[in-house]
């Protein structure tokens, strides 16, 4: 069924009964030509570009628990294309434009909310290299502006601006960045694969990986025996330990990275803001509550929740920037496991195994790069050959000193 | 996490004043031992689902480098040595 709002204009008149399940539950078929392990954003979004774009529709997507229960529903919504470097900078631009087309394109609301963000700087130091990014920016197509303190004051009046320490100076504005409702991509896309004959099967853990003659022929799951022509790894936080399953070692380590969303209040914040001093970053959802995060808690883990410790700290950043923030009453916080690389960029490449593909190394920043990663991964499983916005993202680029590492802190998976 | 890490120098502590390096299986290759071994070495580190030996350093205490045996999985932390005690460095 196609939604529109005569869909809803006209099973309202039917009482609401007409409404399907958005997707089917299907028994696994016995092979597929593409299994993708991880029922993600990312493994989601692969599966539609494939099924929409490369026209390969005999495609299972395997998910451990239900669809929208990692960390596609467990982010703080924020998509951006605000990069300095050149690996990074247009696979980020061509995910913020497929971001712009979504809705139209996968018929689903999911809510895309181009309301800017702001990253504020609180040195000269600080405003030099915005503007070193902001110019790199505009060099590939992608819009920036760099806001002195007068303009941020017109539109964020509650900023504290002359905080002592860490005054505010200004900010490098991206008016195109914003939010989107995570649920909604996860369904969005779940709903666009299944139409096209792609098959979503939930509750199915994958136990090992099958191979012969040095090819992937299946995978053993805890709905039995799935065989595939070609296998695709989508797995997030849980990567290293599907990559196990092949003796593959990753440049990878699992963190914990918690996010925070405020009891409800008032239209208060419009944009996406993050604090420069710190790391904390707010935006208001549409029922009110402000969705805000900070740093991973920086030590190993699988547990999707974190410490105490680290929620102090993000309140700390939080009340630093807006000291309103003081009497805000938390209303939840969660965890989720991020797949942290050694220089902070993602890997979407082929592997040593003929047909086993990778996509991993998001660290916390995969939801933004959800459309991006689908299109460049299906690219790359359906053509064998990688999507030109994509090619910098190899594996071996470790072992070559070909780091994409934005932050510039080494191999310290903890510090991106 | 736990919230307190005992140290054994001195005594339970709050996890905050450690820095956390990670994984304490990696051995230093010799300067020759090729790009492979140096690859390894600097990049790839076992991320285990469970059980992990990780360098902590007491940062904000002793200053001493500590093997924290710990479950990624449960936050439970088993075991914490110095970093010098016998058959815990490479």
């Amino acid at each position: 069924m196609r939604y529109s709002a005569f869909s809803v204009f006209l099973n309202a008149l039917r009482g609401n009964k007409g409404w399907r399940p958005a997707w089917r539950s299907p028994v696994p078929k016995n092979h597929y030509d593409v299994v993708i392990i991880g029922g993600g954003g990312h493994g989601l979004a692969t599966a539609y570009y494939l099924a929409k774009e490369f026209g390969v529709t005999n495609v299972a997507v395997l998910e451990k628990g239900y669809i929208g229960s990692g960390n596609v529903g467990r982010n703080t919504t924020i998509i951006r294309s605000n990069y300095l470097l050149q690996g990074n900078n247009p696979f980020y631009e061509l995910s913020m434009k497929l971001w712009e087309g979504l809705e139209q394109d996968f018929n689903f609301n999911a809510m895309v909310s181009q309301r800017g963000v702001l990253n504020l700087y609180h040195s000269d130091a600080q405003r030099d290299a915005y503007t070193r990014r902001g110019n790199a920016m505009r060099l590939h197509g992608v819009d920036a502006d760099l806001l002195d303190r007068n303009a941020v004051r017109q539109m964020l009046p509650f900023l504290d601006f002359d905080n002592a320490r860490f005054p505010i100076q200004g900010a490098l504005m991206q008016k195109r960045g914003g939010t989107v409702r995570h649920d909604a991509v996860a369904w969005g896309y779940a709903r666009g694969a299944d139409m096209r004959g792609v098959d979503i099967i939930q509750n199915c853990e994958v136990t090992g990986i099958r191979r012969e003659n040095g090819r992937v022929v299946g995978v053993e799951t805890s709905q039995g025996f799935i065989g595939c022509g070609k296998l695709a790894l989508a797995a997030a936080g849980n990567s290293t330990t599907v990559a196990d399953m092949v003796d593959m070692k990753l440049p990878i380590e699992s963190h914990v990275l918690q996010a925070f969303v405020s009891e409800g209040l008032k239209p208060f914040i419009d944009n996406v803001v993050t604090f420069g001093a710190g790391h904390f970053y707010v935006s208001q959802s549409d029922k009110g509550g402000l969705v805000f995060g900070g740093d991973i808690d920086g030590y190993n883990s699988y547990a999707q929740r974190g410490n105490l410790a680290t929620v102090e700290h993000v309140a700390e950043a939080g009340v630093a920037m807006i000291p309103a923030l003081s009497r805000v009453r938390v209303l939840r916080s969660w965890g989720g496991v991020m797949d942290m690389s050694m220089d902070g960029s993602p890997i979407i490449d082929r592997t040593h195994i003929d047909n086993l593909y990778l996509n991993a190394g998001w660290c916390y920043g995969g939801f933004k790069a959800t459309p991006a990663s689908g299109f460049c991964y299906a690219h790359l499983i359906a053509r064998n050959e990688p999507h030109e916005t994509g090619r910098a993202f190899r594996l071996d680029r470790f072992a070559r000193g070909r780091m994409i590492d934005e932050k510039g802190v080494g191999s310290q998976p903890n510090l991106h | 996490m736990a919230s307190l890490i005992a140290c054994p120098h001195c005594g339970p502590r709050p996890k905050e004043e450690f820095t956390v390096k990670g994984d304490a299986a990696i051995v230093r290759p010799a300067p020759d031992a090729g790009e492979d071994a140096w690859y390894a070495y600097v990049y790839l580190r076992d991320n285990p689902r469970g059980r992990h030996k990780e360098y902590w350093h007491h940062t904000s205490g002793c200053r001493r480098w500590l093997v924290v045996e710990r479950d990624t999985m449960t936050h439970i932390v088993y075991a914490i040595t110095d970093a010098s005690a016998p058959g815990e460095t490479a």
